[in-house]
């Protein structure tokens, strides 16, 4: 049997798989140049939420050296990922700029017309 | 104890920061002067520091003064220095032949940004290397890939626009699934430097969240690696990039991730008996052994000769990985030592490409007929090349093969030493086709002329194509640092 009670202790990691198959799904079903750039967002913040998932302490409070404070949650995973936050964004801006490069190339950003212009030159060019 | 070597951190912060002095100098010829400068002081620390690592088994760097495992250690070991001195070594031979090339693939007013973005990939390369933190490394993995990615979109044909596409997608999926097995390592034992995940690892070996970052590891280094079938990305990638960055991609990227696959199996997981109790052996030779023959296979066919040596580049990736695949003291030394003889070889066969395309702008086979007469210093650099991809004895290539021969026959898997004389033979193919066309054929009357060739793309070309060789017929230090850094990853130094 499955204890409901742990289910739901869980349910932060149930969120992150189920973001990150959706992200990964998008990324590999879509044709769409934006909607994959969307789906690799997804991916990486199930990736974000994995991360500060696995640092907060229950009942914890944020890391304050005070003497006050005894419980308080992991600061650690919280930082690394804002550094993998700001990665992320370089890349989403990245690939948005080579979309905007390719539509203005070749005038379409589905996949399968542009690997059938590819083919196209590839004929003219043989 | 060690005490921290200041090298070793400007090793990293000098290719850094000139980076951003670059972009604000906004001049073609400074930014390349910069980026010479400093591509050479790299290579000369590099020297230093291999020397040093020979001396004293390590060299260490505490950032901010923090010990190990709480602050990010910089630590370099034989293994490293190794993999140092493979980057190093390319970024500073082919910065000199950048100049003219660049010149003549990428429009002048973005020249000074190409140089900015290639100082960033040298300063991610060199980090990977240097690093001794496992988050520290995927900050170096994003940084030398996001500049990677740029720099093949600034190829000539629109072709490049989609080939750096569709590489950030692969590249970002296999950098978002290394930082996932991270953070499940992370879970397990508390720690991201490299030597105290090694010890706190047997103690959680037996866990399902260490197999499962395992997994995620492999696999995302894997797609970084183009380890067949992972290597959609690379044909194209190397086919449309500018002719300097395929040089410097082919000859430097693919090594260095090869070396975290390497730290990954050997040093996190080192002290756990990994390939008894999961079964990477046979998945790795199996991948290992498809990319040596359905790579090689798709590089006869190929009229393009970037796109022939791309796939070449997979199937040398597929000899790499066999040798890490047999998990041996010689296997591994075999790996390695391959890693550097292949860097000599692509490195050039790439360069004489560029070269080519440079003074003729041709890059298929049709075109190329004839060439061999009309370029014969170039051409014959070249065929050097050639005969170190297929392991023709006296060159590089040889001696890469001859120690992948002997590890499979000392672990008893004499049909391995096989398949591998086997696939050189379609190196043979492939190689033989160029040949033919380049000297036995007749040059098409109305040819365009021929650009004359300048000595800088000239002289590090023959650089290159030289070293292979004395490094084919004077091959006992690299093959003893080989083993060196083998019996250091197998923990026996």
């Amino acid at each position: 049997m499955i204890d409901f009670q742990d289910l739901l202790n869980l349910v932060n990691y149930w969120v992150v798989i189920i973001l990150m198959m959706v992200g990964f799904y998008i990324v590999i079903a879509q044709g769409n140049l934006i909607k994959k750039i969307v789906g690799l967002s997804i991916f990486q913040v199930s990736v974000f939420v994995f991360y500060i998932s696995m640092g907060k302490v229950t009942g914890g409070t944020a890391p304050i050296l005070d003497s006050k404070i005894e419980l308080y949650s992991n600061p650690l995973p919280h930082v690394l990922i804002l550094t993998a936050i700001v990665v992320g964004v370089a890349t989403t801006a990245l690939a948005m700029a080579l979309v905007v490069r390719i539509h203005s190339s070749y005038g379409t950003i589905e996949e399968d017309e542009i690997q059938a212009i590819e083919h196209e030159e590839e004929d003219v060019a043989c | 104890m060690l005490t921290s070597d200041p090298w070793l951190i400007l090793l990293i912060v000098v290719p850094l920061m000139s980076a951003p002095v670059c972009v604000l100098i906004r001049n073609a010829t400074a930014a390349w002067v910069v980026a010479m400068a400093v591509s050479w002081a790299v290579f000369a620390v590099s020297l230093k520091l291999l020397f040093k690592v020979l001396a004293q088994g390590e060299v260490i760097y505490r950032i901010g003064g923090w010990d190990a495992p709480w602050g990010i250690e910089y630590k370099l070991d034989i293994l490293g220095a190794f993999v140092l001195i493979i980057v190093a070594t390319v970024g500073a031979v082919v910065m000199p032949y950048a100049k003219k090339s660049v010149e003549s693939e990428v429009p002048k007013e973005r020249i000074y940004l190409f140089y900015t973005m290639l100082l960033l990939c040298l300063t991610g390369l060199l980090g990977i290397a240097v690093t001794g933190d496992a988050f520290n490394l995927f900050v170096f993995l994003e940084i030398s890939s996001l500049s990677s990615y740029v720099l093949i979109s600034l190829g000539r044909d629109r072709r490049a626009l989609t080939a750096a596409y569709r590489y950030l997608i692969m590249g970002t999926i296999g950098a978002t699934f290394y930082i996932i097995g991270v953070g499940l390592m992370y879970q397990m034992t508390g720690s991201l430097n490299i030597a105290d995940l090694s010890t706190i690892m047997p103690a959680v070996a037996d866990t399902r969240t260490v197999l499962a970052a395992m997994a995620f590891l492999t696999v995302g280094i894997s797609l970084k690696l183009a380890l067949f079938p992972l290597h959609t990305w690379l044909p194209n990638a190397y086919t449309f990039s500018p002719s300097v960055v395929t040089v410097f991609l082919a000859a430097t990227a693919t090594k260095v991730s090869l070396y975290i696959l390497l730290r990954i199996f050997f040093t996190i997981f080192g002290e756990v008996d990994l390939f008894s109790t999961f079964p990477i052996q046979p998945i790795l030779m199996s991948m290992a052994l498809a990319a040596m023959f359905l790579a090689s296979l798709s590089a006869i066919w190929q009229e393009n000769i970037k796109r022939m040596m791309a796939y070449s580049s997979i199937a040398q990736i597929g000899y790499m990985v066999l040798g890490v695949a047999l998990a041996t003291e010689s296997g591994l030394a075999g790996g390695i030592i391959h890693m550097f003889n292949h860097a000599l070889i692509k490195g050039t066969a790439f360069m004489a490409i560029g070269a080519i395309i440079y003074s003729t702008g041709a890059v298929t086979l049709q075109d190329l007929e004839g060439i061999g007469k009309r370029m014969p210093l170039l051409m014959a650099a070249f065929i050097v090349a050639g005969l170190g991809l297929i392991g023709v004895p006296l060159t590089a290539g040889f001696i890469s093969k001859w120690q992948l021969v002997t590890a499979t026959l000392e672990a008893d898997m004499w049909p391995l030493a096989a398949l591998i004389l086997l696939s050189s033979l379609f190196a043979v193919i492939y190689v033989w086709r160029i040949f033919e066309v380049a000297y036995l054929r007749q040059p098409a009357i109305g040819h365009k002329a021929t650009k004359p060739l300048p000595l800088s793309m000239l002289i590090p070309t023959w650089a290159l194509a030289l070293a292979s060789v004395y490094f084919g017929t004077h091959a006992t230090f690299t093959i003893d640092l080989a083993h060196m850094a083998a019996r250091q990853l197998m923990g026996g130094l």
